[in-house]
């Protein structure tokens, strides 16, 4: 079997991983609809927005790969850092890697995910390193065309029928304790900020709760209280799922080391 | 004669003219917009692309069928290098490939909206109209954002019935 990579520890490195994997976890998240849509249009476009996750994870990933070489460790390609890490490398929020539960649980959390990537990629468009701020100013347009779904079924649901409105309900309910995350600053962001890589995350809150709100409000949906809880996957210490997610998404290249289609 | 006359690049450029886009085979990859550049280096062309969509499959497939046109028309070695920035937009591609969507029948991408003050568009589905390629009517609804790929949502006309697809601006 592959061993795993071993990934050296510098902030700046982990703030670009900790967005790869929110878009690498996402991606594998959005693609188990593939085959399994409500309604072929929706399996068609859910598997569409899993490739242009995937598709961004790779640029990241190729970027944070050549970042490894440079801060001491050794430098990694992109199916390296995606298929060869450890669970505890991986530094996607909690919210990313939630079993995808139903359409309206999928649709809510893309809701969630897609607005941050949005304001985030609009403002990685500034960093200072050019080869991600190319990366943001692709991604940004695509992360539009994500909430934009998001938004439009969320309304569609959330002010739909009985049942449509109470399952949205639901996995609000279910999603929201896993939004702080994404809000928390630690010793990345500030090693992000102070070499202008990039935005602290705590930075995205407010515009955020103002996309959230609003489109939860034309969906008649009321935003939850604050939670209390904390997740912590951007750390590395993940929820129960991830294992499960990883061991079926590195599994053939732990099994075949280096095999290719 | 003339062909002796034009230079390297000027023949890649025409032979780049028929390399068609696997997705969309009416459209040539210089239709698209995605050849950004042709430059003639001592030990061959290198061809610079520009990616339209970060998940895009076709890329590995676009990349290779490059570097094959170049080779068929003798001019190799040649290589591809990918620029991502400015990102591709759909106002790239040109007037002759949006002529060349609506032959095909589908419904090619208006100017992209600049990012203005409204930070989401919630979009019926009835509010944004775009014109039927078949009859021109603009009697007709979105049925999905996203159609047979990430490129184009699927739409309806409400006169004639038939289903299309619209090159999304982006």
């Amino acid at each position: 079997m592959q061993a795993s990579i071993k990934i050296p520890a510098a902030p700046e490195l982990a703030y670009l991983l900790r967005l790869a994997d929110t878009c690498l976890i996402s991606g594998q998240r959005l693609g188990e609809w593939c085959g399994h849509g409500p309604i072929l249009e929706e399996d068609i476009a859910l598997s569409n927005m899993a490739l242009d996750l995937i598709g961004q994870a790779r640029a990241l990933l190729t970027l944070a790969g050549q970042r490894s070489g440079q801060c001491g460790g050794q430098g990694y390609d992109e199916d390296q850092l995606a298929f060869l890490r450890d669970e505890g490398d991986y530094r996607n929020p909690t919210l990313a890697e939630l079993p995808r539960g139903d359409f309206a649980f999928t649709i809510l959390r893309n809701l969630m995910l897609s607005t941050w990537l949005k304001l985030m990629w609009q403002r990685l468009g500034e960093s200072s390193d050019a080869e991600l701020a190319a990366i943001a100013g692709k991604a940004l347009k695509e992360a539009r065309y994500h909430q934009q779904h998001a938004a439009d079924w969320a309304v569609r649901l959330g002010d739909g029928s009985d049942e449509s409105r109470r399952r949205c309900v639901v996995a609000l309910d279910r999603l929201w304790p896993y939004t702080p995350e994404l809000f928390e600053d630690d010793a990345v962001d500030a090693a992000a900020v102070a070499a202008d890589l990039g935005p602290a995350w705590a930075q995205l809150r407010e515009p955020w709760l103002a996309e959230i709100g609003e489109v939860l409000g034309e969906a008649k949906l009321a935003v939850p209280p604050a939670p209390t809880f904390r997740s912590s996957g951007k750390s590395g210490r993940h929820s129960e799922h991830m294992g499960y997610l990883l061991a079926e998404m590195q599994y053939l290249q732990r099994a075949y080391p280096g095999g290719a289609w | 004669m003339t062909a002796i006359l034009r230079s390297r690049s000027e023949v890649a450029w025409a032979a780049l003219n028929a390399v068609l886009d696997p997705e969309v085979p009416a459209l040539s990859v210089v239709d698209l917009g995605l050849v950004r550049e042709v430059i003639e280096h001592d030990d061959g062309l290198e061809i610079v692309l520009t990616p339209t969509y970060s998940g895009c499959p076709a890329t590995e497939v676009i990349n290779s069928s490059v570097i094959e046109a170049i080779d068929a028309a003798g001019l190799g070695p040649a290589r591809v290098t990918m620029c991502r920035a400015p990102a591709w937009s759909s106002d790239w591609i040109s007037a002759e490939g949006k002529r060349k969507l609506l032959e095909y029948g589908i419904a090619p991408p208006g100017p992209v909206l600049a990012d203005g003050a409204v930070a989401i568009r919630i979009v019926g589905r009835r509010q944004v109209a775009v014109p039927c390629p078949r009859c021109a009517s603009g009697h007709t609804e979105r049925l999905s954002a996203f159609g047979s790929t990430a490129c184009k949502s699927l739409h309806r006309c409400l006169d004639c019935r038939e289903p299309f697809e619209h090159f999304k601006p982006i």
